[in-house]
């Protein structure tokens, strides 16, 4: 591992090689719905992507199933269209055998939070340097319009007619909770943040996880509707920041106190309070309450949706821990031979 | 006193035991002295499923079976000469299995009104007289494990677990073994626990001296060394030998090994194991669970690894869907699968050949791999260098059939040269021009191209894939010969497998047919019965998917076939499917090895009476 290492820095410093988004859209045709939300997510990966400091080579994309997990299909890198669920745990193994890949996976609500879900908790908690895109729609589409683990309670659809009776997850409570190590949203109406998010994730060293509000314009159209409509989104939606106040609103007159542990919306223009009172945010508190907190803004009522980074810290990775231990293990008992291995324990002749 | 030494061929000793008394640490012991004394051996562990079942009772005897021979032996024994008892349960749950006028060694202050209660006995077995007709040598073993450790220091608790090594150096005296190299091995094995060290040691010699003073023993035997093939050999459990194997394929192949594992009984040693390796570049992952571990090793192997995940038969289940992903991704993996009873939780500490149709049938769509299945312990070496080489040149999936009891089960194995081992080749493309992900070559295997190779970006996934380009396809022709292409790639390894081995008679009149860990027993069954003059032949399979290319002709020179197997007959469904041929199960379902006794019966029962007899 350590020789590839240096030989692929050298690489990298001789030829300078400079991708398009071009470079990154494969020769097969996209099959999403007209007007579905999984157009910008694509067409923002393949934006980002030649800005990302990886040689396309270096790039996995891989998924499970669903309409999210079409993804690697239409981006020319190496891809795996894997099993439902199961995404994050392929990828796993991708990153922990060869590290040096830029590993990434394209999933959707009912791939990573249903029947993926534990393979989704374990990489967070494990810490496994992949970057997770949740194309959450809050709907199973591609199985034509089931009620899906984010759904709002009460939602009817073709599987809960008179509503659904159970509560959703809520994907970023689970990736705090998890302990990810890097936690972010986005939207698919919002393509510069996306693509902002897309270099966050790219850069951080661990598990990226960023959910973005896609529209699903067949089964669930208008799901995220407050969140992206011009005439709605200011008041629905908090950008993070780092260190900087929690200021929304059309006019920028609102913010958000921590009155304990409980958010609060202030007015800061009305002299009551002031800026001073906002919550400032800090991404990388190593304590997670905090991340807790805003992850739970969508479940309040009044509290608006925040985009951004709600979390980044530093810990070593799974796949580093791994491969430490070999070269430590490997440099204290040297490289183990074959006669080491088979010649060992009690031993004795027959002559 | 002088006592005399008797000279003997062949003896099988049970040590048998509460869980908590260490019985298993006593058998590998005493097994590891014997291998060094160059017996020939073979070992047959047998424990609960309960870690520490209540003490006492008969649920949670622990029992380690040991054959040894200064000939050339293929079983751990059907009947023991000798039974080491430390307590009434353990005598209650061997004594049928004893020779008659076997040799019962009983730990008599365990013989108490608790214990005897325990077990079930109502009258102490060694004072009623229930046990005439066996030669029964009570031995106040945990007093005089007591005595000999009053001065230790320890408590008496401490002291009572000390009794195992009293045993076991009573037994070194008693088969004439030599007792340094486990005194090395409690220096060892105890050095951060000084006191435990010097209990356990002086224990032991204790026994050993009570054997050569007490008159109790009259007679010590002696069992010659084994003529065995001349080299270097060591001793060797089957999950310790598939473990290395599968270090040494990836040295052999230049490919790193990852294994992806969830604990799984009898399985987990070879986690435990390949986790050691890690100077030889092994990445072990323990997965969240069994879908996990094998999905993990599909994108190790996608990404250039040799992979491997293992597993016993309620986690096959599990992997099934992943093991077809990696069917039609067409991606080299190697399944463990150390079989144990089923179905659903069934017996997990028990052996049982019940998954060889889950493993050659058992995915959704027709999805073949190949099915490959050691014979012995130290065959499980070499399996795993077979199974890597399969999977790599075949790209494809390859199911390892391992059982409880060749995983658990030990004997001699004669160490190869490291240079003599055949290398793996392996091909990653890297070559632009002409690739496409399903371009075929001479074998129908489709090229490697691993993550990190510039150019030759492609996708590949479960949906089907268009032949020559991989792109996704649902043209129903093309379905058909990419059924077909994937079928005829896993049969096209029948050029690359040994032929059946007719062993005995050619012209027979009776085959008996086996495959995986039953080797021995059928071996030994079919070596008396020859050697009684009935004309019987054997042939043993260790590849199961494709089969060798000879079988149908083997099997139609006999007119009488049987199969012995440890499940319904699953083996004799597959050959009567495939060729035909009238193959009658012989079967057993006990959780239990087969005895050679059984299957000798068996086979005897067939030319009895008939006019196929000798």
């Amino acid at each position: 591992m350590e020789d590839k290492k240096e030989v692929k820095v050298k690489d990298m410093a001789n030829e300078e090689v400079k991708y398009t988004a071009k470079d990154f859209a494969s020769s097969q045709d996209v099959r999403w719905c007209p007007g579905c939300g999984d157009y910008s997510i694509l067409a923002q990966m393949q934006r980002t992507s030649p800005d990302l400091g990886v040689r396309k080579e270096d790039f996995v994309w891989i998924s499970g199933i669903g309409c999210a997990s079409r993804f690697p299909y239409y981006m020319d890198t190496y891809g795996f269209h894997g099993i439902h669920g199961r995404a994050t745990a392929i990828a796993t193994g991708v990153k922990l055998n060869n590290p040096m890949l830029s590993v990434w996976v394209a999933t959707g609500d009912g791939d990573l939070l249903s029947i993926g879900g534990n393979h989704f908790i374990h990489a967070c908690r494990k810490n496994v340097g992949i970057k997770i895109l949740l194309f959450n729609n809050r709907i199973y589409g591609l199985t034509k319009g089931q009620y899906s683990p984010t759904s709002e309670k009460g939602k009817k659809t073709k599987s809960t007619p008179f509503g659904s009776v159970d509560y959703p997850f809520n994907p970023l409570r689970l990736a705090v909770g998890s302990n990810a190590s890097f936690v972010a949203r986005s939207m698919d109406r919002d393509p510069k943040h996306l693509q902002e998010m897309m270099k966050r994730a790219a850069a951080h060293i661990g598990t990226a996880f960023i959910e973005v509000f896609q529209n699903c314009n067949i089964f669930n159209d208008g799901a995220f509707e407050i969140y992206t409509e011009k005439n709605t989104k200011a008041d629905n939606v908090v950008a993070l920041e780092h260190n900087k106040p929690l200021v929304f609103g059309k006019n920028n007159d609102k913010g958000i106190r921590l009155n304990g542990f409980t958010p609060e919306v202030i007015n800061i223009t009305n002299g009551k309070y002031s800026i001073n009172d906002v919550w400032v945010h800090d991404e990388f508190d190593p304590d997670s309450t905090r991340a807790h907190i805003l992850a739970c803004f969508t479940e309040r009522k009044g509290l608006p949706a925040p985009v951004g980074v709600l979390r980044q810290i530093v810990k070593p990775t799974y796949e580093d821990g791994v491969h430490e231990q070999i070269n430590q293990i490997t440099e204290a008992k040297g490289k183990g031979t074959l006669k080491s291995l088979l010649f060992t324990g009690n031993m004795w002749d027959v002559n | 006193m002088e006592k005399g030494t008797l000279g003997i061929i062949d003896v099988t000793v049970r040590f048998a035991g509460d869980s908590g008394d260490g019985m298993q640490l006593t058998g590998t012991q005493f097994t590891n002295t014997t291998a060094l004394v160059g017996n020939d051996l073979s070992t047959l562990p047998d424990y609960p499923a309960e870690i520490r079942a209540p003490a006492g009772t008969t649920y949670g005897v622990s029992g380690f079976q040991l054959h040894f021979s200064s000939e050339d032996i293929h079983t751990p024994g059907d009947e023991p000469d000798v039974l080491v008892a430390m307590n009434p349960a353990a005598l209650k749950v061997n004594l049928s299995d004893l020779k008659p006028n076997g040799i019962i060694i009983a730990n008599s202050n365990a013989f108490d009104g608790k214990n005897l209660k325990l077990a079930g006995y109502e009258s102490n077995p060694l004072e009623n007289g229930s046990l005439q007709g066996y030669n029964v040598i009570q031995v106040p073993l945990s007093k005089l494990t007591s005595i000999a450790l009053e001065d230790s220091g320890l408590s008496a608790k401490e002291i009572a677990r000390s009794k195992n090594f009293f045993a076991l150096g009573m037994m070194y005296w008693l088969y004439s073994r030599p007792i340094e190299p486990t005194r090395e091995w409690i220096k060892k094995k105890f050095k951060n626990n000084p006191a435990i060290a010097a209990a356990n040691d002086k224990a032991m010699m204790a026994g050993y001296y009570f054997g050569e003073n007490t008159e109790l023993f009259t007679t010590r035997y002696e069992v010659k060394p084994a003529n065995l093939p001349k080299g270097k050999y060591r001793n060797i459990a089957g999950n310790e030998a598939l473990a290395i194997g599968f270090v040494t394929a990836s040295v052999k192949s230049g490919l790193p090994l990852f294994l992806g594992s969830y604990p799984i009984t009898p399985a987990s040693d070879i986690l435990h194991e390949l986790s050691k390796y890690k100077n030889y570049g092994v990445r072990t992952f323990q997965a969240e669970d069994e879908i996990a571990a094998v999905t993990a090793a599909v994108g190790a192997a996608f990404s250039g690894a040799l992979a491997l995940t293992t597993t016993s038969g309620p986690g096959v289940a599990l992997k099934s869907e992943t093991i077809s992903l990696a069917v039609m991704t067409e991606l080299p993996i190697v399944i463990v699968d150390v079989q144990r009873g089923g179905p659903s939780t069934g017996l997990p500490t028990k052996t049982e050949q019940s998954d060889l149709l889950q493993a050659i049938h058992g995915r959704n769509g027709e999805a073949p791999v190949i099915v490959v299945a050691p014979a012995t312990p130290a065959d499980c070496f070499d399996m795993a260098l077979e199974a890597s080489r399969l999977a790599i040149k075949y790209m494809v999936p390859v199911m390892y059939m391992s059982d409880g009891y060749i995983a658990n089960g030990s004997e001699p194995w004669r160490v190869p040269d490291p240079d003599s081992l055949p290398e793996i080749p392996v091909d990653f493309r890297k070559e632009k021009d002409g690739f496409f992900p399903y371009v075929r070559d001479e074998n129908l295997s489709r090229p490697w191209a691993i993550p990190g190779t510039p150019g030759l970006e492609h996708r590949i996934g479960g949906l089907e894939k268009s032949h020559i380009t991989g792109n996704v396809s649902y043209d129903p022709e093309n379905h058909e010969f990419m059924v077909r292409l994937r079928a005829q790639k896993v049969k096209n390894a029948e050029n690359d497998i040994p032929e059946l081995e007719v062993i005995g008679d050619q012209y027979a009149d009776l085959l008996v047919v086996g495959w995986g860990g039953t080797y021995g027993s059928i071996t030994e069954a079919v070596n008396r019965s020859r050697r009684k003059g009935y004309k019987v032949a054997q042939v043993h399979f260790r590849y199961l998917n494709p089969l060798p290319k000879n079988t149908r002709d083997v099997l139609k020179m006999y007119k009488k076939i049987i199969c012995p197997e440890l499940n319904l007959g699953q083996l004799a469904f597959y050959l009567r499917g495939m060729f035909l041929v009238d193959v009658e199960p012989f079967v057993k379902i006990q959780g239990l090895p087969f005895k050679s006794s059984e299957i000798e019966r068996k086979i005897e029962s067939y030319f009895i009476g008939g006019s196929n007899g000798r």
